[in-house]
């Protein structure tokens, strides 16, 4: 008996001590120190021609200037050479239904929002309040993947808003795709999209899932999945932040047309 | 007689230097040296040139801090070599490599089996999909298969099981799914920011580690010498990142033995050390931190604040886990005497990182072959015998304290000055440079081969992965299925770094 009662108190200890880990509103919370989301472009006096070689991915156009959030390695460079044209802000909301969604253009502030008009009506009639999803990791290099995972956890919680990742694809309503698509992944990719009962939803999670990231070039990748069926929902990151997974899903979820 | 030429970790040395052997004297020279447990392979690779393969092998001399460097050249592809492996284990990897990347054939390799069916593998008829799994014919034995997509937010990889009932008679893993042609990138892009960032993406959860072994790698090819301000800043993020990774697999442990208190606590003790990484540099896996030739985010009073303040909160509350976590009865059941990897195996198959350290090997880059700040810090590898489960979880806890230690001691000496940007560009011609480091997995290796003209032409990356998955295969013997997730995450291996 004494060894039990001493056992429960160290456990209520731990558990007064912890306090209360989750964040109270994921819609609203800052993201602490430094964090390099939605772009701030101004085309004043920018070297347009060196802008749009620095960029590793290839992310930047010119005329007018636009970031692609889908190939954009937020490795900020262009920020630290042109601190007067680029600015990375703290807005993790960058999420978008759609690809051209993800382009960010000069001069503008917008948010970005997860435009429900390009939503398909099942998908808020059927997942408003539950959404179950199979993570598929093809290629991915385990940051967005301990980043998904992150998503679940006390803090992030977004087991709150009814959004787990589910064990098998049966008991799935979609998949969220990691990393730039390897060959070897092709087909396990497909059997377990096929597996996925109807209706069901595709997530691009991760520059490399979206555009191939630094791997675009690669002979090692089959993107051949992504020609087939329409994309849900893109979330931009590298890696994604768990904040920016859970409003882009809840904003593909939950968004009012 | 040793015919290799001894150079140092991150030395930049001409490809001329490099002794060329007789295959069979380089054979007989490598797989004698591996003998003795103070020398083992850290990479062995091949270049194709006009004149045949070109294979290049390095042995580190822990006792001595050296790398022994030599090479042969394989003309004839026609015939069949004896292996390395046939007379030490620890080499398998690599030849399996070597056979798949150029086709050499070995007579008397004892598996020659596929490593990650590379896209510009030899033999391109090869597919993963009808690889051959060791099979048995018995009424009693029965196979499961899992992967490669698994059941939680995790890697894709293939693991075949035969078991009698609920114990796991062998295991074989296959690899190569998550294989992306990482290597070729290096050579094409023509920005160091490019190749800086496929280092970052190597291993996305060992970004320092495998980004600070390109950044060595690049500035000993360049010549370029990094500042006091860069090689602390190094230093801590290297520490941090292993922390921060070691309190998520103490989470990831406690889950899979289904101690909910653990793996909540552990779980939310990550959070804090990954926002530092963010208030730092911006990212919470440190991408963006490390860049060759730069101070990219230096180590200002405020981020050695939030550093302290981190600590401050971080410490007590996961001493008090685990002191709980350790006096159950129920954990301990779980983890001790499970998944064994006994000293003398670990050492056969050339184990490295925690997974020897846990099986009394002493492999510790920090300690072998120091590099940043860790001479100074006089690093001490910690090192424990049993080679179970409970000996892993234990190290991660213990290592996580040294490391607070040591960024502790770095926030005392914080240099005044921050280096400007400096991006060294000019890599020395004909040259051959090797970058060693300690990720929280182990030893990362980076070798680079630049041409004439100072272009790269071969990058070589060994994660330490490469070598440890044998050792899970081998620790899940004679233990139960149900047991297999939380030894797999014990070694918590990587995928990607493996398939490349």
């Amino acid at each position: 008996m004494h060894v039990n009662a001493t056992g429960m108190i160290s456990d209520i200890k731990i558990l007064l001590h912890q306090g209360k880990q989750y964040i109270p509103d994921v819609t609203t919370v800052e993201v602490p120190g430094r964090f390099r989301g939605r772009p701030l472009i101004t085309g004043a006096n920018a070297d347009v021609e060196k802008l749009v070689k620095l960029c590793p991915t290839g992310a930047i156009s010119a005329q007018p200037i636009r970031i692609d959030m889908g190939k954009c390695m937020f490795c900020a460079e262009c920020e630290r050479t042109f601190p007067s044209n680029i600015t990375f802000t703290k807005d993790y909301k960058i999420s978008a239904a759609t690809r051209e969604g993800l382009i960010v253009g000069e001069g503008s502030d917008e948010p970005i929002v997860v435009d429900p008009n390009a939503v398909r009506s099942e998908i808020r009639k059927f997942f408003g309040k539950s959404l179950k999803l199979r993570q598929v990791s093809a290629g991915g290099d385990n940051s967005c993947e301990w980043e998904l995972n992150a998503a679940g956890n006390v803090n992030f919680d977004m087991g709150r808003f009814g959004i787990e990742f589910v064990a098998s694809p049966r008991h799935a309503d979609g998949i969220v795709i990691t990393g730039p698509i390897s060959r070897n992944m092709a087909e396990p990719l497909q059997i377990c999209y096929d597996a996925v009962p109807h209706p069901k939803i595709i997530i691009l999670a991760g520059t490399d899932a979206i555009s191939g990231g630094m791997f675009a070039g690669s002979d090692a990748l089959d993107r051949s999945f992504l020609a087939k069926y329409p994309v849900d929902l893109y979330v931009p990151g590298n890696p994604v932040h768990p904040l920016t997974f859970i409003n882009g899903v809840l904003g593909l979820i939950r968004g009012k047309r | 007689m040793t015919k290799a030429l001894t150079v140092k970790n991150n030395q930049c040395v001409r490809v001329p230097e490099i002794p060329l052997l007789d295959y069979a004297d380089f054979l007989e020279m490598n797989t004698t040296l591996v003998n003795d447990v103070y020398h083992h392979c850290v990479n062995y690779f091949g270049l194709r040139q006009p004149q045949g393969i070109r294979l290049f092998c390095c042995m580190a001399d822990d006792a001595a801090g050296n790398i022994l460097v030599s090479s042969a050249n394989l003309g004839n592809l026609s015939v069949a070599y004896p292996s390395f492996s046939a007379r030490h284990l620890s080499f398998h990897a690599f030849e399996r490599e070597l056979h798949e990347s150029f086709g050499i054939r070995y007579a008397d390799h004892p598996w020659m089996k596929p490593l990650r069916y590379a896209a510009q593998r030899a033999d391109r008829s090869a597919d993963i999909r009808n690889y051959p799994f060791y099979q048995i014919e018995s009424e009693e034995l029965h196979e499961v298969g899992v992967g490669p997509i698994h059941a939680g937010i995790i890697e894709p990889g293939h693991f075949r099981f035969i078991c009698n009932g609920e114990q796991i008679l062998h295991l074989e893993i296959q690899l190569g799914y998550q294989h992306r042609g990482i290597e070729p990138l290096f050579l094409n892009p023509n920005t160091l920011l490019q190749r800086t960032l496929l280092a970052e993406g190597i291993a996305g959860d060992t970004v320092v580690g495998h980004t600070t072994a390109f950044a060595n790698l690049w500035e000993g090819l360049c010549g370029f010498n990094p500042g006091e301000d860069i090689l602390l800043a190094r230093t801590i993020a290297s520490e941090l990142e292993r922390i921060a990774i070691h309190t998520g697999d103490l989470s990831a442990i406690c889950t899979d033995i289904a101690y909910q208190l653990g793996s909540s606590v552990f779980g939310r003790l990550r959070t804090p050390v990954i926002n530092t990484f963010q208030v730092w540099c911006g990212n919470r896996l440190a991408k963006g931190l490390i860049r060759p030739g730069r101070n990219q985010y230096p180590v200002t009073p405020g981020i050695a604040e939030a550093l302290t303040r981190l600590f401050d909160a971080y410490e007590p509350d996961l001493d008090e886990m685990y002191r709980r976590m350790k006096t159950l009865p129920s954990v301990l059941a779980r983890l001790e005497r499970t998944g064994i990897v006994k000293q003398d195996q670990a050492e056969r198959i050339g184990a490295v990182g925690p997974v020897a350290r846990t099986s009394g090997l002493l492999r510790d880059i920090r300690w072998t072959h120091p590099y940043l700040l860790y001479s100074a810090l006089h690093h001490q590898p910690i090192i424990k015998h049993h080679g179970d489960v409970y000996s892993r979880t234990q190290i991660r806890k213990q290592e996580i304290t040294q490391s607070i230690k040591y960024i502790k001691s770095l926030l005392l000496q914080i240099p005044e000055s921050v280096s400007p940007d400096a991006d060294p560009v000019t890599a020395a011609p004909d040259s051959f440079v090797i970058a060693l480091t300690e990720g929280w997995r182990g030893e990362i290796c980076h070798c680079a081969i630049s041409g004439p003209s100072g272009e790269l032409i071969l990058y070589k990356i060994k994660d330490p992965s490469v070598h440890n998955w044998l050792a899970l295969a081998l620790a899940v013997r004679n233990n139960d299925i149900s047991d297999f997730p939380v030894c797999n995450k014990s070694f918590n291996l990587s995928y990607c770094g493996h398939d490349l």
